[in-house]
């Protein structure tokens, strides 16, 4: 099985103020088409730091990065990201919102204004999907944290990419929210089959929805285990309670714990 | 109840101190001369409406022109500026020189070189009122979220697009902002030039009106002033929650 996203002994050191801050060292990871990654570990450890290198944003400083099949040397144009601000743009609509990766994205950039009836036609079904039906004209700021950080997914995956990127999408929202936006996430899924890497600091968030999760050591990060997670699919939100889960979110913890011991 | 309080409170409090002047003036016996009441202002602006309607348009004119300038220039440097982080590192030290130079000084050289009228006058409105609109349509630009650079770099956008559909709309309440005060700076500097080398304007016919000892008549010009100022103030603050109400409504505030 050939990786959809592979690192292979990647470093990178930061150059500050201070002198070099060594973010990642030797990182290896890899990840298959349509699969579901989750990354945990410790605040600083390079997460963010990860995101920006699988999608080009920066360059490593030794190591190699490749994206279904070639390598990485500047952004990759197929990924959609989300962070755990939904950073939109307040003088847009929330359908103009979604749009707007479609402005700038190829080939639909090139036919934006012709098919543009038809685009918005497909972020208000994308809407719908997640739970925002007849929204699409409001502004972000008349929508609570939670349906802006649903408006944020739709924006990343308007354009239907080959690979999501999420950075503590969910960090933000309370427990009810967060857990009805997994179940959005998992059905987005599980319907369009993209490849997701998920940064997240909720483990039983990475639980619940991947299906291998790895785990960073302390600064500088590089990934001292992988653990797959074979709970059955489609997951329901009462897996969370299942023996099987449970000992997953502890093995995790364990790990954390020791990796933050150092 | 508040509410028309509220509303009317501005014109009760203007009329209070019109009120309180005209008291002190006549109780202490003033001498008009070197201080008229607000009657003998007022008879003057009867007394003296068409010179001084006709030099209010001439400053009028001088400040409007300056300011388009300011703002031509001023906007497109501000997005040169904002653009890259080396050329506002260059520039900016320029920049905060020539602010620190207070224009009056410049105004003989003006004089030198384009004679006694309008173009000083317009040009030093230009020269005073272009600095904020620069620092606000930079500033705008330069305090993009990063995330938001990300997404739409991921997505393959050049620096230009996220100008365009990010930077330059998100400058908007930054400019619109910046224009009330430039508006105002952009009258005090034609004020200023018009008071030291012009041969029409509000600044001139209070100099006029002053060594002709025309008391009354030299603060019916400073009455026309703060009346021209106000409305200037007043109209671009009207445009700006008109152009930018977006950023009423959401957190992001422009000038912070
Ligand atoms: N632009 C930068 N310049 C210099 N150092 C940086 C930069 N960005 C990140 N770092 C450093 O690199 C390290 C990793 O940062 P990163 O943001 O990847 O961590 P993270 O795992 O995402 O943390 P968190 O869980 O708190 O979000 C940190 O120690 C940080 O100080
Ligand atoms: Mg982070």
């Amino acid at each position: 099985m050939s990786a959809f996203v592979e690192l292979d002994k990647v470093s990178l050191a930061y150059r500050g103020a201070s002198g070099e801050v060594l973010a990642l060292r030797d990182t290896s990871l890899k990840v298959a088409k349509g699969e579901f990654a989750a990354v945990v570990g410790p605040s600083g450890c390079g997460k963010s730091t990860l995101m920006k290198l699988v999608t080009g944003l920066v360059a490593p400083t030794a190591g190699t990065v490749g994206v279904a099949g070639a390598r990485v040397t500047g952004p990759v144009k197929l990924a959609g990201m989300a962070f755990q601000n939904p950073s939109l743009l307040p003088w847009r609509s929330v359908i103009d919102n979604v749009l707007l990766p479609l402005e700038i994205v190829e080939p639909h950039r090139g036919r934006f204004r012709a098919e543009r009836k038809r685009y918005a036609a497909a972020a208000g079904a994308l809407l719908g999907t997640v739970g925002l039906d007849g929204f699409g004209h409001r502004f972000p700021w008349e929508l609570s944290g939670g349906m802006q950080q649903r408006v944020s997914l739709c924006r990343a995956l308007i354009h239907e990419p080959a690979l999501l990127m999420l950075d503590e999408p969910f960090a933000a929202l309370d427990a009810f929210t967060r857990e009805e936006l997994w179940c959005v996430l998992r059905d987005l899924w599980q319907k369009i089959g993209f490849t997701v890497i998920l940064v997240t600091h909720d483990l039983r968030e990475a639980a619940f929805l991947a299906d291998t999760i790895h785990v960073m050591s302390a600064r500088p990060g590089r990934i001292v285990a992988t653990r797959r997670v074979d709970l059955a699919r489609p997951r329901d939100l009462s897996v969370c309670f299942e023996p099987a889960f449970v000992d997953i979110v502890h093995d995790l913890r364990g790990r954390i714990a020791e990796v933050r011991q150092g | 109840m508040t509410s028309t309080l509220e509303r009317l409170s501005p014109w009760l409090f203007t009329i209070g101190l019109f009120v309180a002047w005209e008291l002190v003036c006549r109780l202490a016996k003033v001498d008009p001369f070197i201080m008229p009441a607000p009657s003998q202002v007022f008879l003057a602006v009867g007394q003296y409406w068409r010179p001084l309607l006709r030099h209010s348009g001439v400053t009028l004119w001088t400040t409007m022109a300056g300011f388009a300038l300011a703002v031509a220039f001023g906007v497109a440097l501000g997005l040169v500026v904002g653009w890259s982080r080396a050329i506002y590192r260059g520039i900016y030290p320029v920049m905060i020189g020539f602010n620190s130079i207070p224009k009056v000084a410049v105004v003989p050289i003006l004089v030198v070189w384009f004679g006694i009228g309008e173009i000083p006058a317009i040009l030093t409105a230009f020269l005073i009122s272009f600095f904020p609109i620069v620092v606000n349509v930079a500033t705008g630009l330069a305090t993009m979220e990063p995330e938001l650079e990300d997404v739409l770099r991921a997505l393959g956008a050049r620096k230009m697009d996220i100008m365009l559909k990010v930077g330059i709309p998100r400058a908007q309440p930054y400019l619109f902002g910046s224009l009330k005060v430039a508006i105002t700076l952009a009258f005090v500097g034609a004020v200023v030039s018009e008071t030291i080398a012009a041969n029409a304007g509000l600044g001139f016919l209070m100099v006029q009106a002053g060594s002709n000892f025309q008391m009354p008549l030299v603060f019916a010009g400073l009455l026309g002033l703060a009346v021209e100022g106000i409305a200037m103030y007043a109209v671009f603050a009207a445009i700006e929650r008109r152009m930018t109400r977006w950023a009423f409504r959401s957190s992001m505030s422009a000038g912070t």
